[in-house]
């Protein structure tokens, strides 16, 4: 038995072609998947990303249980709203999932999780919680529709009332906050400005008419995934999991090593991993005809990788890919595609900002 | 419920041949086909002159999913190419059956053809999928 989203009524009344993801029944695309990727290039698209796990975390220590469970240090947030990305490690150092916290205040944060890690992600939190006094609180009350595009925030505020478009107002990127019956945070998973939106279940069909009529193009898993890869953002489950340091995994930044006492699951794992050097993600990039894709084999002069992501770019016009390869890679590595060894590029992972290429 | 014109031939691997009428047939993937691939990013196709023998992986289809091999379903020579879908692949989504066709066999043994399904017997073989 599938799962379904508030949304599920109006994919189907929008001719979406729908998949299994992860137990959700889910929109592929709605047509096109090119066409909808291009939209959100362009002009703005609107992805039901309901099926993600919202949690808060509230409670006189809650601050100082996030500071243990992540990789990354909330002490960091000091202003209201403000959103951190971060791993959440596994003692061996491996990555049990990636999230967005927000920061209300030091006694309440609000985690959005991965979908297909539901049940695994609860039970962490809540084996990782013992001995600390904080109360998580699953948020299922909630629809979440992302708006994303140049022109998403002002066709999103169309729809907007006079209150919710203050509170937006000069918000910057990587913020969160309630307005009446919406949560509006400046977060995407695109590369685009945008809005990702938390709406009650009962008003979120309502709500995804509103943007329809306000010119706002229906986007599927398809697209979702072509924009993120040319953002050079890692999906879970593909460029990394609990068998892959985020050292690996294109996620250094995200590790807070200083205070150098602060002590978070993972960190003994994470500072040998460190020491000892571990491979690296990087961007392949294949002008060529063909599509490199995920699972295929890379050798280079230091040794042998994998993709891990990897499809046809439309806003580039050719392939695309990330790989985990030994870190002394050079300019070049050999895809293996179709029985032959094919020479491709190595770049930065990250491939299309705001409607433009950054190669 | 796909379009499946019923003056076409079809292999169970989803390639359709009309008969032209002079020796050649033109070959291409069915709308069922190009729905399962989505959206096409390139076509490789055979040169023309060549020649292959029906059941021969000869093409490949590669959409925003996977890349798919086409295989010729009858054999001959390659004398001609689509080659608009060198700039334009996505005629293979938008027109499967006419300007998304991809290449044209001058048939060595027209009866191979009737080995091909008929429009119902295609239909069949997708419902069983």
């Amino acid at each position: 038995m599938s799962n379904h989203t508030a949304l599920h009524a109006k994919h189907l009344e929008a001719g979406a072609k729908m998949v299994d993801f992860f137990g959700w029944d889910m929109p592929i695309n709605y047509g096109s998947q090119i066409e909808e990727h291009h939209a959100v290039r362009q002009d703005a698209g609107m992805f039901d990303v309901s099926h993600m796990t919202i949690v808060d975390i509230t409670g006189a220590q809650a601050k100082d249980y996030l500071r243990y469970l992540l990789a990354n240090d909330v002490a960091k947030l000091k202003e209201k709203g403000k959103a951190l990305y971060s791993g959440m490690l596994n003692e061996q150092g491996g990555v049990v999932d990636d999230l967005i916290v927000y920061f209300f205040d030091e006694t309440n944060y609000r985690l959005v999780v991965n979908s297909a890690t539901r049940e695994k992600d609860i039970n962490w939190l809540n084996t990782q919680a013992e001995g600390f006094e904080v109360t998580i609180t699953e948020r299922p009350e909630f629809a979440m529709i992302a708006v994303q595009g140049p022109n998403a925030k002002e066709k999103a505020a169309s729809v907007f009332s006079d209150a919710q478009k203050e509170a937006v107002q000069d918000m910057k990127p990587f913020f969160g906050v309630q307005a009446e019956d919406l949560f509006i945070a400046t977060t995407g998973y695109t590369g685009e400005a945008g809005y990702e939106i938390m709406v009650p279940v009962a008003r979120a069909g309502e709500f995804w008419d509103a943007l329809l009529t306000a010119g706002v193009k229906p986007c599927g898993l398809g697209a979702r995934d072509t924009l993120r890869l040319e953002a050079g953002m890692n999906l879970y489950g593909q460029d990394m999991d609990e068998t892959v340091s985020p050292l690996a995994a294109n996620m250094g930044w995200t590790v807070t090593w200083e205070p150098a006492e602060r002590n978070f699951v993972g960190r003994q794992a994470l500072e040998q991993q460190k020491q000892q050097g571990t491979d690296k993600l990087v961007g392949l990039v294949m002008t060529d005809k063909g599509v490199l894709r995920a699972g295929l084999k890379v050798r280079c002069e230091a040794g042998e990788g994998m993709v891990t992501s990897g499809t046809f770019s439309p806003t580039l016009g050719h392939s695309i890919a990330m790989a985990r390869v030994p870190a002394s890679v050079g300019d070049t590595v050999e895809v293996e595609m179709r029985k032959k060894w094919v020479t491709v590029k190595v770049v930065k992972p990250s491939f299309v900002r705001n409607g433009k290429s950054v190669l | 419920m796909s379009n499946i014109p019923s003056e076409l031939r079809y292999a169970s691997t989803h390639e359709w041949v009309r008969n032209e009428g002079d020796g050649t047939y033109t070959v291409g993937i069915s709308e069922h086909a190009q729905e399962l691939l989505g959206d096409m990013v390139f076509v490789e196709l055979p040169e023309v002159g060549s020649s292959v023998s029906a059941g021969e992986d000869c093409a490949v289809a590669e959409s925003v999913k996977a890349a798919s091999d086409v295989y010729a379903p009858i054999g001959g020579e390659v004398v001609a190419v689509n080659e608009d879908l060198e700039d334009s692949p996505e005629l293979v989504n938008s027109d499967p059956y006419g300007d998304g066709w991809m290449f044209r066999i001058k048939a060595e043994d027209a009866s191979e053809v009737d080995n091909l399904l008929d429009a119902e017997g295609y239909e069949n073989s997708i419902d069983e999928e």
